[in-house]
């Protein structure tokens, strides 16, 4: 086990990469602490799969160091590093029985018999893969291959870390959830250290006590699923975590604080004392549906807007709201009312988040 | 792939069953009509059973033929088929280097089989050839007309130079279809080279293993032009293969009821030595 | 990477043996024969193009490539004009006797040439196809045949049926969808079993040289002249030996990018 540090970490694909364009990971630092379950979590292209075959030493980073327990790991392979990876698409050796498949790590490294058929027994039981277990692995189903394929990572208990590269993306979704908890269960057990890429934000938030959202080549936010829904420190987070994503407006510069097609927004002063002094012409207030407050009847600080329709998903619904030339969504309970096509809506002053050339300022919550 | 019954599929395949119907059946069947006469001239033909059979079966000039035939075979594939996987395993995946590589390797397979025979007879010459001469420089008393070993080695040299590209581009073309992911995800298993080669490279080089070997020993089982060319089967008759002794006793000697009887024997010993490679390679697979 | 390093010098050692016979069958065509039989050279000292001069201007030296040529193309085009219909058919269809056709066909493969030397002999000359180029194209259908029908069938499994079954949604006839959709479509298989009818025709002589005398006989055949009544002449069969080489190394350059998908015959 270990601690995983990246310290300005950049990789390009390409031999002479002329900017910033050509970079699969931007230069970036970040620490995955000993133990931890964290996932990587981003749209697909952002270069989640670069960072970890980077950590597990498939790929030398073009620029910047990697450290396991601050020793430097960069000329070292996967094998040096003991790490374990799982694939998105399932990889088995299908010569062999699955007990072989399993037992392919451990006897690699010369682990002794008895020990091994220990090992295997274990996690075969964990993943239910015991009825199967002298079958050649050839013959199993998707799923099946793809819990050998995990299995072979999970055996090595004494590994650096985990890493996962979207493991259940050919898994049907009852079983996605199944397998979801075994991992978890697996990390209060063994207290590997895993690091589980995912563009599915419910699978990162289930698996993880920390997220880290990368977006173009780089983790623009690093912490818990909470942190990420209430505060994202990046427009794209607020954009990409939630469902549907946060409301950004982009704004212009008054005397008092900002407005939006002449309509003055009521910010915290604080952050209206920060958009006064920049000089960016970026800016934007960020506001999640859920915090949008919704009534029939005019407050002193609501806006008139007018109802363009409205998704009942079940247990809510969504609002598509139509104020000035913006359009915005709030989600409501199932059972709020809403008469007409004109609505009055408020923006709770605590969740109005400002964002200046794309990132969050901070410091002004209530 | 579910296949449709259907019978119009035979005016498909009738071109073809035409074709080879004429170039194999006829003369098949003459074979066989020669194989249990035995013909004076033209209308003057006596049917002998399986005298000819009985005869070629005895032969001991066929015997040893037989023999000297296996042995080379089996030397071919022993010496080819390992040699092939690994000249296969070092050739660069990719780029230029890689294509040029391809292009060297497929040279020797499209050079005439008499050419070949040519190329070596040149080769080996202790007076004018590079590697003859060579030997002969380092002290060795080398001579592939005079000595029978060396004779032997220069036949197996010379086929080995020649087909073993076979071998190594059919293994090449199975090692580019493994997927990357494969070779990850062994590294990350802590995999040896050796267990790499063993447990990936080798179980998915099977089907084309298949080929290598079947093409190999059939092909080598009916070796007739280049050691013809480049040693005549000698010194002696020590490299006359069954195609020589074929060929000599047919047209040379045209002795028709031996040789027909001997094409059978000899027909019958490839279908069935390929059908035992095949059915034992398919076989190893369904264990377990 | 110290393991790329070996690998790299293992293969271009194999290349360089591979490539020395070859080297020193150019080097002796570019000699004259005093120079071969004297002090032995490692490249043409007295550099001449005497020999390949006596192959271009003499008709029964060069017509010895013409008629093998000749054979040779008419051959690869009978392959696959009947072996593509039939590939298709034992790939798409069931039929009365498809399996055991199939192995019989491939069994043609392994019959030894020589098996056929006599019947084939008699067999042309009956009727009055001794000494001609179709004789020859026809005999080595034996073994390409089969082998076309084998590669093929591989490739066009390779294809999914449902193309097939869109093509008749469309409207296709079978006809025009065979021609106009499914070869274009298969065209690197079609590739692949053109270039090993090539190579087998190509390089075989033991029934080219049995079905000809004079009109159709391939060069392989004509080589053997070079042995005169003063010994051979070894400046000529080496240039004619080179020039047997070189329509291979041009249909290689040809296929250079298929190489490595073609020899894994559509069946990895």
């Amino acid at each position: 086990m270990a601690e995983i540090q990246l310290k300005s970490l950049a990789h390009s694909y390409s031999k002479h990469p002329s900017g910033a364009e050509d970079y699969a990971i931007r230069q970036m630092s970040h620490v995955w602490h000993n133990g931890g379950a964290y996932a990587l979590l981003g749209p697909s292209g952002c270069g989640k799969s670069t960072m970890l075959n980077i950590i597990s030493g498939l790929l030398q980073p073009s620029e910047g160091e990697v450290l396991f327990d601050n020793v430097k790991v960069n000329e070292l392979s996967p094998k040096d590093r003991n790490i374990a990876q799982v694939f998105q698409f399932p990889v088995i050796y299908d010569s062999m029985t699955v007990y072989d498949n399993l037992a392919f790590p451990l006897r690699n490294v010369g682990m002794p018999k008895a020990k091994i058929k220990a090992k295997v027994d274990e996690i075969a039981a964990i993943l239910e893969l015991g009825e199967v277990l002298h079958n050649k692995a050839r013959n199993l189903t998707a799923d099946e291959k793809q819990k050998v394929s995990m299995g072979r990572g999970l055996v090595r208990d004494d590994v650096s870390a985990i890493l996962f590269d979207e493991p259940l993306t050919v898994i049907d979704p009852q079983l996605k959830w199944k397998l979801r908890r075994k991992l978890k269960q697996i990390h209060e057990q063994f207290n590997i250290t895993m690091v589980y890429v995912t563009h599915d934000q419910l699978e990162a938030s289930t698996f993880a006590d920390k997220i880290a959202v990368m977006y173009e080549g780089q983790i623009v936010q690093f912490g818990t699923p909470r942190e990420l829904f209430e505060s994202p420190n990046h427009t794209f987070v607020g954009y990409f975590i939630g469902s549907p994503g946060m409301n950004l407006i982009p704004v212009q510069r008054t005397e008092t604080g900002v407005e939006f097609d002449g309509l003055p927004l009521h910010i915290h002063p604080e952050l209206a004392k920060y958009a006064e002094t920049s000089t960016s012409s970026n800016i934007k207030i960020g506001i999640r549906p859920e915090f949008v407050r919704l009534s029939n009847t005019p407050a002193d600080d609501s806006y008139e807007c007018h109802v363009k329709y409205i998704e009942d998903l079940g247990t809510y619904r969504i609002v598509t709201l139509e104020l000035g030339s913006q359009t915005l969504l709030a989600r409501i309970d199932e059972d709020q009312v809403i008469e007409g096509d004109t609505v009055h809506i408020g923006f709770p002053r605590q969740w109005l988040k400002l964002y200046i050339d794309e990132f969050l300022v901070e410091g002004a919550t209530e | 792939m579910n296949k449709v019954s259907n019978n119009k599929a035979w005016w498909l395949v009738l071109p073809v069953f035409i074709l080879v119907a004429f170039s194999a059946l006829i003369p098949l069947m003459t074979v066989v009509n020669y194989s249990v006469q035995d013909i004076f001239g033209p209308g003057q033909a006596y049917f002998v059973g399986t005298e000819w059979f009985e005869e070629i079966l005895g032969d001991e000039r066929l015997q040893d033929s037989l023999g000297r035939q296996f042995l080379f075979s089996a030397a071919v594939l022993l010496i080819q088929i390992p040699l092939g996987i690994g000249i296969a395993l070092m050739m660069p995946t990719r780029g230029k280097r890689a294509s040029v590589c391809l292009i060297m390797l497929a040279i020797p397979l499209l050079i005439p089989w008499n050419v070949v025979g040519t190329i070596w007879q040149i080769f080996g010459r202790g007076d004018i050839g590079l590697f003859g001469w060579g030997l002969n420089q380092l002290g060795f008393d080398y001579n592939y007309t005079a000595n029978t070993g060396d004779a032997w080695a220069t036949v197996l040299l010379m086929d080995v130079w020649h087909w073993t590209p076979l071998v190594a581009l059919l293994c090449y073309s199975g090692l580019k279809a493994i997927p990357e992911a494969f070779y990850q995800a062994a590294e990350i298993d802590r995999a040896s080279k050796w267990a790499i080669f063993r447990y990936i490279q080798l179980p998915r080089l099977k089907s084309v293993l298949v080929i290598a070997v079947l093409l190999r020993f059939m092909d080598s089982f009916m070796i007739y032009t280049e050691p013809f060319v480049l040693t005549g089967g000698g010194p002696g008759s020590s490299t006359t293969f069954l195609s020589q002794t074929l060929t000599t006793m047919a047209i040379g000697q045209f002795d028709i009821g031996r040789a027909a009887a001997f094409s059978l024997i000899y027909f019958l010993i490839v279908l069935l030595v390929s059908w035992l490679f095949f059915t034992a390679i398919t076989h190893l697979d369904k264990q377990k | 990477m110290k393991m790329n390093k070996r690998k790299n010098f293992g293969i271009t050692a194999y290349i360089i043996l591979l490539m020395l016979p070859i080297y020193w069958l150019l080097n002796m065509s570019f000699k004259t024969n005093q120079e071969i039989l004297g002090q032995l050279t490692l490249f043409p000292h007295d550099f001449t193009l005497a020999n390949y001069a006596t192959i271009f201007t003499d008709p029964s030296w060069y017509s010895g490539y013409i008629n093998s040529m000749i054979y040779v193309s008419m051959n690869v085009v009978i392959t696959l004009l009947v072996a593509l219909p039939a590939a298709y058919a034992f790939s798409r269809y069931k039929f009365v006797g498809d399996k055991h056709l199939f192995f019989w066909l491939l069994s043609n493969r392994m019959a030894p040439p020589a098996v056929f030397l006599l019947p084939f002999f008699q067999l042309y000359s009956s009727i009055g196809l001794f000494d001609t180029h179709i004789a020859v194209a026809l005999a080595h259908c034996l073994f390409n045949v089969p082998l076309a029908v084998w590669i093929l069938e591989g490739f066009i499994s390779g294809v999914p049926k449902e193309y097939d079954e869109m093509a008749y949604i469309d409207g296709y006839s079978f006809p025009k969808f065979f021609v106009k959709i499914f070869i274009p479509m298969i065209r690197s298989g079609i590739g692949v079993a053109a270039f090993f009818a090539f190579m087998f025709s190509w390089v075989e002589l033991l029934l080219a040289r049995t079905l000809t005398s004079v009109d159709a006989q391939p060069i392989g055949a004509i080589m053997t002249r070079t042995m005169g009544a003063s010994g051979i002449d070894w400046g000529v069969l080496s240039a004619a030996g080179v020039l047997t080489i070189l329509p291979g190394l041009l249909v290689v350059w040809f296929v250079r990018n298929h190489i490595a998908t073609g020899f894994a015959l559509g069946r990895v």
